[in-house]
């Protein structure tokens, strides 16, 4: 008795074999799937902020605004990476663990994690295993803070893909969670975060 | 309506609410798709030639693909199982939760484990399975099924939907989508925390890096994976492509054609087991490459079908599909590209869906809108010759005898000496003419006056 593996290897090649010839790979230059940019911009960093809103992600790059931010969601109590906990202490009137409970997954009401990269060519928040201290607390709070440093902010879908190493869980985040299931109509804040934010750490 | 076709009845007998909803549903998606292209590419056509072209190479290579995503998998530390058959795969899946001891899945939604019913043969074993994406967690609330590939509860409406929230005790009734969907997530979070074992499908599959590929909006599949420690990723033989490069190409076509977002929210790239260090996540990955009859298909003279991307674009534009809803299709996958995949996937059952076929006016937009550029048209004739060919009663109700048409028009005395008698047809009561076909034609039409004849003349004279 053949294996399924062997069963399938077999019915492939039985497939293909009649076959008189077979499509060749078309060779095709990244700038193909490369979109036409929806202005101009001075820098991927302000291309990378008009694309986040575009996606309705949200755009940051001072703390006190973001405190203004998450207080105004009724948002001061949340989960943030260890290592980055010494730039977002400052935060006022804001507390975070950094160490994630899961037995307070309703009660963290944001998660700031790294982000491993940005797209700026279609507002992309990249998290790679790697960087990502808790994919838990980037998933589940209802706000989701993601740092991205400015030098690792890349123009284009295929240098995203150029880094991706032999990382074995990536994300890209266009935007916030969201589900038109009902009826057509747009509702964000589904199962992860109903407000992406990407903060910009120059 | 005269027709005896089983999808011309169900069209005939949706109640206005349901017509409404997919009609609409529809319609809105094509809109946005044709809006999303447009902005973003001068020639989206280019892209989705070449992405055709990249499909249809790998499907005409894959035994090598198919070796080569193996032994990527398992070189992350991925365990690959094969499934040749429906009874397999859902086997593999039952002998992976009991080896790791699981009672409860979490899933994210997979046109593949609707295939092959999963969900009900792993309930029977005594195993409980929570559908998380919001329209499938409704489908199985209800004991329904998908009735689109993309959006699977567009037949439903928000009236509906709040009755079986209350009937299930997820709070009092309430219509308002957006409470709708605080209390799915709410429910839903405590089912991937209190579950032990997340499966999900595959959008696509890099052969070089092995990783799957995961398409969704709602980031189910992402808590799927986050709460639990083992992942199974049920997928089908057809959904590898050769380089992660290739990905970008397609990631680009899929949320623009399938709902007119740039990108999908959540893209999701996973070649195996988490990072040690990292403290969530699966410590064990295992993949299901699934046959299914897919080998059937590939053999067969419609193997372009196996392109399909899933992402819907077919099926909004279709005229048939706006009117008759995916449930008049009577199986899995609805639309153009089930009239095709359906009937090729039933194996010896083809004749009890060999009507399928015909649910077209071979308009072309599906093939003009799909983004791997498979001749839908094409297949779908091929596939109607076939259905002749083997006598398929389903294919024939409804259809008049067209041996005399045939006969007429092979003979080209008979063809013009007909077209000369055409002017007689003016002056004689068509109506009245007790042929079954002509009868029926001509219950909601009116045929025109006869006025041809004169191309031959014309031709012949002309200076």
């Amino acid at each position: 008795m053949s294996s399924d593996r062997e069963k399938i290897f077999s019915a492939i090649r039985a497939a293909l074999d009649p076959l008189p010839k077979r499509t060749a790979k078309p060779e095709w230059k990244r700038k193909l799937i490369v979109c036409n940019p929806s202005g101009e911009f001075s820098s991927l960093k302000e291309q990378l902020a008009d694309k986040l809103v575009f996606a309705s992600s949200r755009y940051c790059d001072s703390f006190d605004q973001l405190a203004e931010t998450l207080k105004a969601e009724n948002s001061t109590f949340g989960y943030c990476d260890p290592e980055l906990a010494p730039l977002f202490e400052k935060l006022d009137g804001i507390t975070f663990e950094t160490e994630y409970d899961v037995a307070k997954v309703n009660e963290y009401t944001f998660g700031i994690t790294k982000a491993s990269a940005a797209i700026a060519e279609s507002g992309t928040i990249v998290l790679k295993d790697g960087d990502t201290s808790s994919r838990m607390g980037a998933l589940t709070p209802w706000i989701h803070i993601a740092a991205i440093k400015e030098s690792d902010i890349v123009a284009t879908i295929p240098e995203a893909i150029d880094r991706f190493g032999d990382d074995p869980s990536i994300v890209f985040c266009t935007g916030p969670s969201k589900t038109a299931d009902v009826e057509g109509i747009l509702i964000e804040g589904v199962h992860g975060p109903g407000i992406q934010i990407g903060f910009i750490l120059s | 309506m005269k027709s005896k076709q089983k999808i011309d009845l169900v069209a005939r007998d949706l109640t206005n609410e349901v017509h409404e909803a997919n009609f609409i549903g529809a319609k809105m998606k094509s809109e946005r798709r044709y809006a999303a292209l447009g902005r973003d590419y001068a020639d989206p056509d280019k892209l989705r030639e070449t992405a055709g072209l990249v499909k249809q190479h790998t499907l005409e290579h894959l035994d090598k693909y198919l070796e080569q995503a193996e032994a990527s998998f398992e070189r992350n530390g991925a365990k690959v199982h094969f499934a040749f058959d429906e009874d397999t795969a859902k086997k593999t899946v039952l002998n992976i939760m009991n080896e790791h001891g699981c009672k409860s899945m979490v899933k994210s939604k997979s046109m593949l484990t609707e295939e092959l019913e999963l969900l009900h043969y792993l309930e029977d074993q005594g195993k409980e399975v929570i559908e998380t994406d919001l329209g499938e967690f409704i489908l199985q609330i209800d004991n329904d099924h998908p009735s689109h590939i993309v959006t699977p509860i567009v037949h439903k409406n928000r009236r509906g939907i709040a009755k079986s929230f209350e009937r299930e005790g997820l709070g009092d009734y309430n219509d308002d989508p957006e409470t709708i969907t605080r209390r799915a997530r709410a429910h839903l979070r405590q089912k991937y925390l209190d579950a032990d074992i997340g499966l999900t499908g595959a959008n696509f599959v890099s052969a070089e890096s092995g990783r799957i590929v995961l398409v969704t909006n709602e980031g189910n599949a992402r808590f799927c994976m986050a709460a639990n420690k083992v992942h199974i990723a049920i997928v089908g033989i057809e959904k590898i492509v050769p380089t992660d490069q290739d990905l970008g190409l397609f990631l680009n076509l899929i949320g623009r054609s399938g709902t007119g977002q740039q990108l999908t929210v959540y893209n999701q790239f996973i070649g195996g087991p988490k990072l040690k260090d990292q403290p969530n996540g699966p410590e064990h990955m295992h993949v299901i490459f699934v046959d299914n009859r897919r080998t059937e298909v590939l053999a067969s003279d419609c193997r372009e079908i196996l392109r399909c991307i899933r992402c819907g674009a077919c099926l909004n534009v279709c005229p048939i599909y706006r009117q008759s809803g995916g449930h008049a299709y009577r199986s899995v996958y609805p639309g153009p590209v089930g009239a095709v995949l359906s009937p090729l996937l039933a194996g010896n059952r083809f004749p009890e869906l060999a009507d399928l076929p015909k649910a077209s006016s071979l308009c072309g937009a599906c093939n003009e809108v799909c983004p791997v550029n498979i001749p839908i048209p094409d297949l779908l004739l091929r596939l109607r010759d076939k259905a002749k060919r083997e006598g398929a009663k389903e294919a024939m109700k409804g259809t008049p005898n067209l041996a005399m048409w045939a006969t007429m028009c092979s003979q080209p005395t008979m063809w013009k000496a007909a077209l000369t008698m055409g002017h007689t047809m003016n002056h004689i009561p068509t109506q009245l003419i007790p042929h079954p076909s002509a009868m029926s034609w001509q219950g909601t039409r009116k045929l025109p006056k006869f006025e041809g004849g004169e191309f031959r003349k014309w031709f012949k004279n002309r200076k």
